[in-house]
């Protein structure tokens, strides 16, 4: 018996960043941080029905262990800093997705306390609409974060000090 | 030996803290001595907002306070405004709000199971809890469109009738429900590890419950028998039979098993309400509040004026004060309206429950492990939506 070998003798030959690239996008773990309606939508995504645990997404509960934070809800002015405290926290690379109309652009809520949406503070790579956005538009968006990771231009290199990490033009 | 006093920051970024809550928490060793929490982290100005809304816009504002029961938000509201216009709402409207209303209660404790048990470490319920709650978040799709954020409910009545096959799914739910529940009282009811976690947790005695202003379950839970659907009746609660379960040790078991009964009460409550159900009129006659037929919108200049008028500059609001408290899933949830005499609330002041039980963290969770602080969490069932507004 010993080991089977369905494919032979063969090899696959890819570029690292390919490689790097497949790595990350199939192993994606946001950091569980819920703020507002979102977050149920969030949390319903990853229960039953839904089940992001199929695309490798698995939540995190510390930012040093996470590569991916989500934006589930209003961030208020005074939730601002902590939200950047902790994405500091998070380890390169790292990527923020913006949920519901809140995290885009402040959404109903106009007013004094709210900032009016968090790529005021951080770089965000998906913007997902929708108040809340169904948890179908959740995985959408994920699966796009995806599609941007599978693009992203060296990879490997930055990983190992040579060079930036380069996503390429949306 | 010297004691030191260790101050622990938990929170807005914790897991099992439900939201944005801070707690800065004073220890000896690992047993709690003092207890601050830190709100505001969601403080998103809506009472505020509502000043500058007419008291139809500021409907959805409602919906994203307690975002766990929306359609308990969407009623407090709708009846404050209807109790200062002195409006009668038709029959059926007043049955699907009460259907609404039920499931809401069944959706939002459904969270509370799913929330609770997790944080206490049994991820099953979680799982099963969240499977039940897309069926009823299925029929919130039906009836409004939105999973979530309904804004269903209108004042004097509804905004628009029942979809077809409304009925047949909410018999599915009565039917099939009980099951569920007893899926996870089998789950948890008598496992070990959930009785040791929450016997005897978070003690409050029925005085200092009401010293303190508890409301809705956790009130009950420590054996005060007050319920606002039975003791203060609207939208035509005094019609229906259920019970108002109560507990006895005041304890986190016993808040959980009243929480539990509620369930199957409020499946009881749709039941009789599904079989009152009779075809009618769903708005109120009162041409100067309601919005017109849809049909007469697109069909008739008359309608479309009528619509407009409604959408763009709203209905005056006798001047006055109101408070209207309905029974939330989490307690006592109140709206406070003064109105002048104008289309928009010269203010609006919301009673949230979740932020008066809030209020007894400490006093529960004084002298108990540092570990238990999450099962106190869980057990008070708050939503910081509706805290920080």
């Amino acid at each position: 018996m010993g080991v089977t070998q369905p494919l032979g003798d063969n090899i696959i030959t890819t570029s690292l960043d390919s490689l790097v690239n497949w790595a990350r996008k199939s192993s994606i773990w946001p950091m569980t941080f819920g703020l507002a309606c979102c977050a149920i939508e969030m949390m319903a995504t990853g229960a039953a029905k839904h089940d992001l645990d199929r695309f490798g997404i698995i939540f995190r509960a510390s930012p040093r262990q996470s590569d991916c934070i989500i934006i589930a809800g209003t961030v208020t002015k005074k939730m601002l800093p902590v939200i950047k405290t902790v994405y500091e926290q998070m380890p390169e690379p790292k990527w923020v997705v913006a949920m519901g109309a809140c995290a885009c652009s402040g959404g109903i809520f106009d007013t004094y306390s709210v900032v009016q949406g968090i790529d005021e503070a951080l770089p965000v790579d998906v913007y997902i609409p929708g108040c809340p956005p169904r948890p179908e538009a959740l995985l959408y968006g994920l699966m796009k974060l995806q599609d941007k990771i599978a693009n992203e231009k060296n990879s490997f290199g930055s990983s190992i000090g040579l060079g930036e990490r380069l996503e390429p033009a949306a | 030996m010297a004691s030191e006093i260790m101050t622990l920051n938990m929170g807005p970024q914790h897991p099992s803290t439900h939201g944005v809550l801070r707690l800065v928490v004073e220890l000896d060793g690992e047993v709690i001595q003092k207890i601050t929490p830190h709100i505001g982290y969601l403080h998103r100005g809506i009472e505020k907002l509502s000043e500058h809304r007419t008291y139809h816009q500021t409907l959805p504002l409602t919906d994203r306070m307690d975002y766990l029961a929306p359609m308990h938000n969407n009623l407090g509201y709708v009846l404050a405004v209807e109790k200062l216009l002195g409006l009668d709402v038709p029959e059926r409207a007043k049955l699907v709000r009460v259907i609404m209303a039920e499931l809401t209660r069944l959706k939002s404790h459904l969270v509370w199971i799913a929330c609770h048990a997790l944080d206490i470490g049994a991820m099953t319920v979680f799982l099963y809890a969240f499977r039940e709650r897309e069926l009823v978040m299925d029929l919130y799709e039906m009836v409004s469109g939105a999973r979530m954020t309904s804004n269903y409910f209108r004042v004097g009545g509804l905004s628009r009738d029942l979809p077809a096959g409304f009925e047949q799914k909410v018999q599915e739910i009565v039917d099939t429900f009980p099951g569920h529940f007893d899926t996870y009282e089998g789950l948890l009811t008598k496992n070990t590890i959930w009785l040791q976690r929450t016997i005897g947790n978070g003690v409050i005695s029925a005085e200092d419950a009401i010293d303190f202003g508890i409301s809705g379950p956790a009130l009950r839970g420590s054996g005060v028998d007050f319920d606002l659907r039975r003791d203060l009746p609207y939208s035509g609660y005094e019609n229906f039979e259920f019970k108002v379960p109560v507990g006895e040790n005041c304890d986190t078991f016993d808040r959980y098993k009243v929480r539990l009964v509620e369930m199957r009460e409020s499946v009881k409550i749709i039941d009789q309400a599904l079989k009152r159900l009779k075809p009618g009129p769903i708005l109120a006659d009162a041409p100067q509040v309601c919005y017109p037929p849809k049909e007469s919108v697109y069909n008739s200049i008359e309608g479309l004026i009528h619509h407009f008028k409604i959408a763009s500059e709203g209905f005056p609001v006798p001047e006055g004060e109101v408070y209207m408290a309905v029974e939330n899933p989490k307690g006592e949830l109140g709206y406070y309206i003064v109105s002048d005499g104008g289309n928009m609330p010269y203010r609006m002041r919301v009673r949230p429950p979740s932020f008066v039980n809030l209020g007894a963290i400490e006093k529960m969770a004084k002298g108990s492990m540092l570990a238990d602080l999450v099962a106190i969490i869980g057990t008070l069932d708050i939503v910081l939506g509706e805290i920080d507004r």
